[in-house]
């Protein structure tokens, strides 16, 4: 392997800018998104079209003291925030934003990223137990409870673009929709694919683990300061790989006319996180069970039968 | 389909995974300072056990240390979102027994002030409701219309939320003509906008599952719980003390009792829903019949009833208020005893949650649109 030094360095340098970049707009862009939706102009004080709250809520945030509950387990309450982002951050290594530009070229890029979503929830469960609060600990394992209901619907998807594509690098995926998106072949997938990225970045209408007028604020209760913000850090880097894996399975990678690939990819991805936002501020809450029948009933079986119906066509 | 499991278990048996949840008296879900125990299993309530008085401020016994007039202000306090209902209640039961007359367009301005008021009181249940099973947007979309009802109430009665409007024998003051106008033109665009909150939320199948069958009571419980309003309303049974037992004109209108047979949180949502629809009806009626006249007729200047003994009825936004006065002749009453709804309506909570998912219970407690100033008065 021929890295230097100098240009990892330079990634990680990347890769912790657009986490942050990427935080600092969308958390702008959500409370854009629902002023919007709601009526209202949402954020306008803090610069132009107040595009620099989110700097402006970020200091506040860190200036906080971070309190930590007597009876907490403490170690576990402030690995959790961690655990929560590390993978995330990890996650952003794979992912193509052109066909020359991507941290590392990784031959089971697809596979990393899902496995390192799974982590993701490992950090809210921690955050659950480690509160030492009730609402918290219903929180952190309705997050763990869930996570069978759409992971295995959500993987069943990826190993049908991986049985089209022959590869578990993102790169080839996205080169091999040359000929035309997947979202096209697949648009039944696309929907399961995003329904369940929805849960699994544990946004409304599935955000159970946070349901804040059942559990005031479920797994986060505890938190303040820099936990809470590394939390949502956490939420919106997610919102963001999941995005960037929607882009590369279903639409194509950076393929675009005109524009350069890696404005196509974010076009792509922000487009997805709208579309997320979107969900958020017109549903109401799923009921957790009734979260959990639509999984095992309606998803798992309709990935499936598409999983069999592409494997035969590919056979012919 | 009720999918509520019926616990086998009962409390003495403690086992490790049950544990008691305190939901509140600071929690969104409640709307107030409730608090509720609840005894869990997992996510399954065993047992709710309602927590009251940390609002309690005796109300009752500050009325009967004031005279008639003084009283008037405290009564609105009870349940804030509904003042205007209280403020008939409490003047409709001094002018009871006192047997002062009312000019009629006293009469008709009391009914369209307290149908707006009850509008925008259900208008906030809608919001809050949806607020309680997840639905943020709905929230801002009722109260945005909620604020041009306040400005209207605001103009003529000086305050936004606790209105003290009505005084024994009319009104203080009468109302602008053009307020009139600048009602109906509020209720001509309230009406191109209500389908849009049945697009937002009546038709969403996330809603509908929520709200489908969840907190089922049957018209014999609701009837032997002494429930009253939507909630009774909600379960089959007709009952509106506007309708039954009409206080201050509101026999003139024409205007129907929507009845859900459900007794779900659905039932009772498409029963203000539609409740909603019926209050715009009847303050058309109102203003479209109101003549020019004197809004207060002559009345002592000090109160002092005769001796007995008066119960008034209100339909509030809630359900049924009775205004309960007992006087001995002097300038204060001897008791006053009020029958709020939310009180009434808040004893079957317990009853319902047993068995149900912690969410279920919430969709429940949203859907009876309780205000806990008024349970803990």
């Amino acid at each position: 392997m021929n890295i230097s030094l100098l240009s990892v360095a330079g990634y990680l340098v990347g890769i912790a800018a657009l986490v942050g970049l990427n935080a600092v707009i969308l958390v702008w862009l959500e409370r854009k998104v629902a002023g919007h939706m709601q009526f209202r102009l949402g954020p306008m004080e803090v610069g132009p079209h107040g595009i620099l709250q989110t700097l402006a809520d970020g200091i506040k945030l860190v200036s906080k003291q971070l309190v930590i509950p007597d009876e907490a387990d403490k170690p576990l309450f402030l690995l959790a925030p961690i655990v929560s982002l590390v993978p995330i951050f990890a996650a952003m290594v794979p992912l193509p934003f052109s066909e020359t530009v991507q941290a590392w070229e990784l031959n089971i890029g697809l596979l990393l990223i899902i496995a390192l979503g799974l982590l993701n929830t490992l950090g809210i469960l921690l955050a659950g137990w480690g509160s030492n609060n009730k609402y918290a600990l219903l929180g952190g394992a309705r997050a763990v409870a869930q996570i069978l209901a759409y992971k295995i619907p959500l993987l069943i998807c990826v190993m049908t673009i991986i049985m089209m594509t022959g590869s578990y690098s993102l790169r080839d995926i996205a080169i091999a929709q040359q000929g035309g998106w997947n979202v096209l072949y697949q648009p039944l997938l696309f929907i399961v694919y995003i329904i369940t990225v929805t849960l699994e970045t544990n946004r409304s209408p599935f955000d159970f683990s946070e349901a804040e007028s059942e559990l005031v604020a479920g797994f986060h209760t505890e938190y303040s300061g820099m936990g809470f913000s590394l939390f949502f850090l956490a939420e919106y880097s997610y919102m963001f790989i999941a995005a960037g894996l929607a882009t590369v399975l279903f639409l194509g990678g950076w393929q675009g006319p005109w524009l350069p690939g890696v404005v196509w990819t974010l076009i792509k991805i922000y487009s997805i996180i709208f579309l997320m936002m979107w969900f958020r501020w017109t549903f109401p809450r799923v009921r957790i069970d009734q979260m959990l029948s639509f999984g095992w009933k309606i998803l798992l079986p309709i990935s499936l039968v598409n999983f069999i119906i592409t494997a035969g066509v590919l056979a012919l | 389909m009720n999918r509520a499991v019926q616990p086998t278990y009962t409390l003495d048996k403690v086992s490790e995974e049950n544990f008691a949840l305190n939901l509140g008296p600071q929690h969104p879900g409640t709307h107030g300072v409730l608090r509720v125990v609840l005894h869990m299993d997992g996510e399954y309530i065993l047992q709710a056990d309602p927590v009251l008085g940390y609002g309690h401020r005796m109300q009752e016994k500050i009325a009967e240390n004031m005279t008639y007039p003084q009283a008037l202000p405290y009564v609105c306090r009870m349940d804030y979102l509904g003042a205007l209902s209280y403020n008939l209640a409490w003047v409709l039961a001094v002018e009871k027994l006192c047997q002062f007359e009312v000019p009629e367009r006293a009469e008709k301005i009391r009914v369209i002030t307290t149908e707006l008021n009850r509008i925008s009181s259900h208008l906030l249940w809608w919001g809050a409701f949806l607020l309680d099973l997840g639905g943020f947007t709905p929230f801002l979309q009722a109260l945005t219309d909620r604020e041009l009802i306040l400005d209207l109430l605001e103009e003529v009665t000086g305050s936004r939320l606790t209105y003290c409007y009505y005084r024994f024998g009319g009104l203080p003051s009468d109302v602008d003509d053009t307020w009139f106008t600048r009602v109906m033109e509020f209720i001509e665009g309230f009406r191109l906008r209500l389908p849009r909150y049945h697009d937002l939320v009546t038709g969403n199948v996330i809603f509908y599952h929520r709200a489908k069958d969840v907190g089922v009571i049957l018209p014999f419980d609701a009837a032997g719980y002494g429930l009253s309003g939507p909630i009774l309303r909600g379960s089959g049974i007709g009952f509106d003390v506007r309708r039954h037992e009409p206080y201050s004109g509101y026999e003139r209108y024409n205007f129907e009792v929507p009845v859900d047979e459900t007794g779900d949180c659905l039932g009772r949502y498409n029963v203000r829903m539609m409740e909603i629809e019926q209050s715009l009806n009847i303050v058309e009626q109102a203003i479209g019949s109101i003549t020019e006249g004197p809004v207060r007729s002559k009345v002592p200047k000090l109160i002092k009833p005769p001796e007995g003994e008066v119960a008034m009825a209100v339909e509030t936004p809630r359900g049924q208020l009775v205004i309960y006065i007992v006087s001995d002749g002097t300038k204060k009453p001897y008791r006053v005893k009020y029958r709020v709804p939310s009180f009434a309506n808040l004893s079957i909570f317990a009853k319902l949650a047993r068995g149900q998912l912690l969410a279920d219970a919430l969709a429940i407690l949203g859907s009876m649109d309780m205000v806990i100033p008024e349970v803990d008065r």
